[in-house]
């Protein structure tokens, strides 16, 4: 039995038992059963990635299940496993183990722990389906699989209204990228006659140049395809347009948005396009609007990331803002270069997302930075990672020496943006740099808010909730110190918070509350990803993106040697330049958040209307709330007020209820009650009736 | 002569009286009881008068049928109006409206 059959299937197995099991089962046998699953699944796919990076295995496809045949229409399920499906499994796998041990101590007080782990054993499930898809169909139930997923696990805290608004904007954002990536597979099934992806590939390039018919109009038949299923991917992906899903996703718990709406799921999109990157090879059109879409969407959220206060939201963009980078990537051709920030860009991003739950959950589940400040102390463990994670996004290293993850994958981004020299790349290339400068602002910000300068817990609301509940308690506690001097170390430890609080009220931010340290299970992911994020880019750039002919990749993605070479030949000034801004916003973020705290408020003041524009995230809620919520609610109101209440409910039931009621009234009036009219109607119908027998 | 043309009239009147007792009848319900009583006369002074003239005994066999019929009827029927009488203390026709719908 090939391994990757347990690989898939392991996972699913433990989202049925926990998710069936579910409260009789209990919440500890639920997160043994899906924890052991996933990391079971991870330590089968690491010997699958290294035999692929030693160069040892070949790409194979494992067969599971007769499928369709119908006609000519013929696809079965089975699981293909080449170079880009072996790095997507380690990513997978990985980030979902840690994720699911994370969740061990993140989720302790919650009372609905099993169907939480079968959620996610179940999206993790559906995210290998995808990444192992020989087909486009297999690839589109994977895909609505971690669509539906994502939906149950943003709106886990359903009876939280937001919660569940946000997991249905999530779905409905994605309905939109669907129906195009859906257009995508039926015009590729009409072109190609199938919808094998080996099949697809190989006969792409004899398509090119041909053309068909859409919307009435003749178009290029592989821009047309390519440009359908790339909206399929923008969606999945938060690209420009179809990206306001993903902030509102924060409303789900924490380690869902580390696994699902930062390392994995988002990533699909990405994917799909390196998937079917020799199909986008063909249609330089399609590419030139992936390019421009990516580095337009790299930049713009980039810029909502400086202005946003929720630590989860910061980190939300930052994620929308690096895949626009992988985008752009795959967009000028640079399709492992994509696949690298990808990889790199799992584990700084998974890592950032479970230290902001760290940060949150030693807070109190208080959110906004505006009420952090000051925790490097309290909370040393997260601030390490925090920080690994940070120095990775930003992509800190110097050329040709040691970088963190982030520094080589972003620079080979922008290297190749810079060699493909095109207007979309020059494009893509400034964009980039903009973007990278604002990286570096938005994630030292973060950094600075949250863990230097003074405390500013006192105003949070969340923490005077926890300080009034830990009062009730210290009393109680201090109480029992008398009488009983074998406390266990936790009421100690309460004990002593009350001293202290009585002593820092006066002159400290801090409001007498004492943020502590997350237990194990978080902090071990926690280490972990930091190992990766310090070290991923610097062990596997050379497999990723180095020259070598793209040994590596085996032909799973279209690989541009040409390209490769150029992005060598680049001027210094080009590899310097990522650094070069990266340091300049690091200097802002300390200049504006440590040295001069009034500055950032002087400075958002002056920008006045822009800086406002920016904050309501460029209005882009606005404009949808607008352009389609407004008139889809009017138009719902219309058929509902003339439609269904004028209309169906008027010669429908009410109307047949009328006439019910109308008739009853005049039958009434014949049921007098009295004998003699009864006799009266008897004796005329017997007249009536022997007449007709007489006269007929 | 008398012959079969006088006697229906006279059943026919006596039949056109019990219908008419029937319905224009505002009294009490003894007094539709009668009209009653007064149409099977009617009918049996048809069957005998076609009995006689036909020389058929059947009919008069019939009339005997019907007048031990129309004697368990006003027997049941005045049981009935007395029990009627009983619960209701009334038997006016117009206040016997209980079967409205």
């Amino acid at each position: 039995m090939h391994p990757i059959l347990l690989i898939v299937f392991l996972p699913l197995l433990a989202a049925i038992v926990a998710g069936l099991g579910n409260k009789q089962l209990g919440a500890f046998p639920a997160k043994v059963v899906t924890t052991g699953a996933l990391f079971a699944a991870c330590a089968l796919s690491w010997p699958i990635f290294i035999g692929f990076l030693s160069g040892a295995s070949e790409a194979t496809v494992v067969p599971v299940l007769k499928w369709v045949q119908s006609g000519t229409m013929t696809f079965d399920w089975a699981l293909r496993v080449d170079t880009l499906t072996a790095v997507m499994l380690v990513v997978i796998t990985s980030v979902s183990a840690l994720v699911h041990l994370y969740s061990w101590g993140y989720m302790e007080e919650e009372p609905d722990q099993p169907r939480f782990f079968a959620y996610l054993s179940l999206f993790t499930f559906a995210m290998l389906m995808l990444v192992t898809a020989d087909n486009l169909v297999q690839m589109f139930f994977g895909w609505e699989g971690v669509g539906l997923a994502s939906y149950l696990l943003i709106g886990f805290w359903f009876r939280k209204p937001s919660a569940s608004a946000a997991a249905i904007k999530a779905f409905v954002v994605n309905r939109v990228g669907d129906l195009g990536f859906m257009l995508g597979i039926f015009g590729t099934y009409l072109v190609f006659n199938t919808v094998s992806i080996p099949e697809i590939l190989s006969a792409a390039p004899g398509m090119a140049g041909s053309t068909i018919g859409f919307l009435g109009h003749r178009f290029d038949t592989m821009t047309v395809l390519c440009l359908l299923l790339f909206v399929g991917a923008m969606g999945k992906s938060a690209q420009l347009g179809l990206h306001t899903w993903l902030p509102d996703a924060m409303e789900g718990p924490t380690p869902v948005s580390a696994l699902i709406h930062a390392a994995t799921m988002v990533t699909a999109g990405v994917f799909m396009v390196c998937r079917l990157s020799p199909m986008f090879m063909t249609a330089p059109t399609a590419m030139g609007f992936v390019a421009f879409i990516g580095a337009s969407t790299c930049f713009f959220a980039a810029t909502i990331g400086c202005t946003q206060w929720d630590i989860k939201r910061v980190i939300a963009y930052s994620t929308c803002s690096q895949l626009g980078y992988m985008f752009f990537a795959a967009g000028v051709g640079a399709f492992g270069a994509a696949m690298f920030h990808l990889f790199t860009h799992a584990f700084f991003k998974a890592l950032l997302f479970l230290g902001a739950g760290s940060v949150i959950h030693a807070m109190h589940h208080e959110q906004d930075m505006r009420y952090y400040g000051a925790l490097r102390k309290e909370i040393p463990v997260t601030f390490w990672a925090m920080t690994a994670g940070t120095l990775a996004i930003t992509g800190v290293g110097i050329v040709d020496v040691f970088g963190f993850a982030g520094f080589y994958s972003k620079d080979s981004i922008l290297e190749a943006a810079y060699a493909s020299n095109s207007q979309v790349g020059s494009y893509a290339f400034w964009l980039g740099i903009a973007a990278a400068l604002m990286t570096s602002f938005y994630s030292w910000r973060l950094a600075f808010l949250t863990f230097f300068g003074k405390p500013r817990w006192a105003a949070s609301e969340h923490i005077q909730h926890a300080l009034h509940d830990a009062h009730g308690h210290d009393a109680h506690d201090t109480h029992g110190h008398g009488s009983e001097e074998a406390n266990a170390p936790a009421q100690e430890d309460a004990g002593h918070d009350a001293h202290h609080a009585h002593a820092a009220d006066a002159h400290e931010g801090t409001g007498g509350y004492h943020p502590h340290e997350s237990p194990w299970v978080m902090l071990i992911p926690l280490i972990v990803l930091s190992v990766g994020a310090v070290l991923a880019g610097y062990v596997f750039s050379h497999a990723f993106v180095s020259e070598g002919d793209g040994e590596f990749w085996k032909g799973s993605l279209a690989f541009s040697e040409h390209l490769i070479h150029a992005m060598h030949g680049v001027p210094g000034w080009v590899k310097w330049a990522p650094f070069t801004v990266m340091a300049i916003g690091f200097v802002i973020a300390w200049y504006g958040y440590i040295r001069n705290t009034r500055f950032p408020a002087a400075f958002a003041e002056q920008l006045g209307p822009i800086y406002t524009f920016v904050y309501r995230k460029w209005m882009f809620d606005e404009l949808y709330h607008y352009v389609f919520v407004v008139p889809a609610f009017w138009l719902g109101r219309k058929f509902w007020q003339i439609g269904d209440v004028g209309i169906i409910d008027r010669f429908g039931p009410n109307g047949a209820a009328w006439v019910v009621a109308k008739g009853s009234t005049y039958a009434q009036k014949v049921q007098s009650g009295y004998l003699y009219s009864y006799a009266l109607v008897m004796l005329l119908g017997l007249v009536g009736a022997i007449s007709w027998v007489i006269a007929g | 002569m008398i012959g079969i043309e006088h006697y229906v009239v006279v059943s026919s009147i006596l039949f056109v009286l019990g219908v008419l007792g029937i319905f224009l009848n505002r009294k009490n319900i003894i007094v539709i009881l009668m009209a009653i009583e007064l149409i099977l006369l009617a009918v049996n002074i048809n069957l005998v008068a076609f009995s006689a003239f036909l020389h058929d005994l059947t009919g008069q066999i019939f009339a005997m049928f019907v007048l031990t019929v129309a004697a368990g009827e006003a027997a049941v029927g005045l049981a009935i109006l007395v029990i009627y009488f009983r619960s209701r203390g009334t038997i006016a026709v117009d206040d016997v409206n209980r079967m409205k719908g």
